[in-house]
């Protein structure tokens, strides 16, 4: 860590000592301590114990179980699972932010659209859960009402709101707001100019958004793509709150290494399991960087 | 952020009436079903059918048994994990963010990647290394309600960070530095009179959004076998799926509210700037 600091310790240059004791670096020592501690150990604890065996000896053993069917099929699950909610919420959401140019950012429309996306994006978890139970449920709202009304019974094929399935509308319903919050801001970023321009060469509201529009949005809408998988993949509360012991998706699964021990007779596999989301998130992420950087060249 | 008023109203074609009232109307009818299903469900009458206000008023007159008392020690705990949570970014991150925009702006980026690094690294998985290290802390520091704070501080770093950081990019925070210490003031009245009170939208906003993290949280207090509103919510559904939905609609409201008041603060950042 370097201690220059070409404007700080400038009109000092005799009292070199002087100027390392009272440096600004001393400034951030206890936030970067807290970090390293709650964030930088943790982690690597969580990825550290995949490779340790109940007695601490290194092992390979558990990483190797990432390979095993029904860790495989927890992953499958739980991409298939984000990837799915991710694009549906990428484009209602995108379809919302379309709808909303023109509006006043400052206007009570967009203040509630707002408040109320913070809360379903990232308040929900548990209450999300009970909202669906509530709606398609055994005895929800939806199910009644189709049950009643129009002889449609949803679960004639068994009851699928508590497996897999079953979460993919509850995700939308977290997911499209996120993608109202993330992808406004780069709707406002369009130049008017742009479109001026355009208008001026004879080109239609058409042309304009095929030619232009959507060109310079793409990468902000891939990236926004890329976070809403994230968010999803590494989504616990809902799943959680849905079934106290299901093991379709990869969090879950965690939940019952970790309270179990002993789940395919191996101890320490929740270490693996994080292993394996962290690999997955890291290459999700990477993705996302370079799409910012590409975006960022419509932004300045 | 580009917050400039009226940029859009010319250039960028605008949606018709028709296409932006079709899509906002379908989209918010969909999205208000499960609110109306959970209002009907607390209003329903048991087996012989009907609806009727009794729950809504047991709950709101505090009339409920003592096997609630759990939610209410619940709530109690999550407001005093808030509090600590928005102290704890107060003390360590606001000081950090200050003197890295001030003396050491090679340190920007560094800053930047670790406050949004939680969000590539999902709670679930930071629970698992955070069991072990609330072991040492128990054994340390006992298992007070606060010490859930330390892990939910990292949790509302992204979002913090972000509040915080369009406030001190809006404001030359450079400039009014160097105004206020060649006319004498010290560095901890440039801090308290300078400073902070243009920092407080950007403080603010943080805290609100902490706020309404924490709350939220669910996932880390669970798993390390902690009560916050959220567990008690899943436990208190088991026994009266009633009483859950009627706080969790309650909770939406609050927190609707709390929101509302955010971005509130945040207008009045861009409109003094602008």
């Amino acid at each position: 860590m370097s201690t220059a600091d070409p404007r700080g310790t400038a009109p000092r240059g005799s009292a070199r000592t002087a100027g390392v004791i009272a440096s600004p670096v001393w400034g951030v020592v206890p936030f970067a301590l807290y970090v390293l501690l709650f964030l930088g150990l943790p982690t690597a604890l969580a990825l550290g114990t995949g490779f340790v065996d109940g007695e601490g000896a290194f092992t390979l053993d558990n990483v190797a179980a990432l390979a095993d069917p029904f860790v495989v099929s927890g992953f499958t699950t739980s991409v298939v699972l984000s990837a799915v909610t991710a694009v549906i919420g990428a484009v209602l959401g995108a379809l919302v932010c379309y709808a909303l140019i023109g509006t006043r950012p400052e206007g009570p429309l967009r203040s509630g659209i707002d408040a109320v996306s913070g809360v379903l994006a990232q308040f929900g978890g548990v209450m999300l859960a009970f909202a669906f139970v509530a709606t398609i449920g055994i005895q929800g709202f939806i199910t009644v009402l189709l049950r009643d009304r129009l002889g449609i019974d949803i679960f004639a094929d068994g009851v699928w709101l508590y497996e897999a399935p079953g979460l993919v509308l509850p995700y939308i319903y977290f997911q499209v707001p996120l993608m109202i919050i993330i992808f406004m801001p780069a709707l406002e970023a369009l130049k008017p100019q742009w479109a001026e321009a355009s208008a001026t060469l004879g080109g239609t509201t058409a042309t304009f958004w095929w030619r232009i529009g959507m060109p310079v949005l793409a990468p902000s809408f891939l990236g926004s793509l890329l976070l809403l998988f994230a968010n999803a993949f590494s989504s616990y509360a809902t799943a959680a709150a849905l079934t106290s012991q299901g093991q379709s998706i990869v969090p879950l699964q965690i939940r019952a290494a970790l309270t179990s021990e002993t789940l395919l007779g191996r101890e320490n596999l929740a270490g693996a399991l994080a292993l394996g989301m962290i690999v997955v998130m890291a290459v999700v992420m990477a993705l996302y960087a370079l799409l910012q950087r590409r975006a960022s060249r419509w932004q300045r | 952020m580009s917050g400039m008023p009226g940029a859009t109203r010319t250039g960028v074609p605008t949606p018709s009436r028709l296409a932006r009232w079709g899509i906002l109307g379908t989209v918010g009818l969909l999205f208000a079903v499960p609110i109306v299903a959970m209002v009907e469900f607390t209003l329903r009458r048991g087996l012989e059918g009907g609806y009727s206000l009794d729950r809504w008023i047991t709950v709101l007159t505090f009339d409920l048994g003592p096997e609630y008392r759990v939610l209410g020690q619940a709530i109690g705990n999550s407001l005093i994990l808030a509090a600590a949570t928005v102290a704890l970014m107060l003390v360590l991150l606001v000081p950090t963010m200050i003197v890295v925009q001030l003396k050491l702006p090679q340190l920007r980026r560094v800053l930047e990647f670790v406050c949004l690094l939680p969000i590539s690294i999902p709670a679930i998985v930071l629970v698992v290394g955070l069991a072990p290290v609330y072991g040492v802390i128990s054994r340390a520091a006992g298992s007070g309600v606060w010490t859930l704070a330390l892990a939910y501080g990292i949790i509302v770093l992204p979002f913090a960070y972000r509040a915080v950081q369009s406030n001190l990019d809006a404001i030359d925070v450079t400039t009014l530095t160097e105004a206020a210490r060649s006319l004498g003031a010290s560095w901890p009245t440039v801090i308290a009179r300078v400073l902070l009170p243009n920092l407080r939208p950007g403080l603010l906003a943080g805290a609100f959004i902490s706020v309404a993290v924490v709350l939220g949280e669910f996932t880390i207090a669970s798993l390390l076998n902690r009560q916050n509103l959220q567990t008690a919510l899943v436990i208190v559904q088991k026994d009266d799926p009633f009483i859950a939905v009627i706080v969790t609609l309650i909770s939406l409201l609050v927190a609707v509210g709390l929101l509302l008041v955010i971005g509130a603060i945040g207008r009045g950042t861009t409109r003094r700037t602008s």
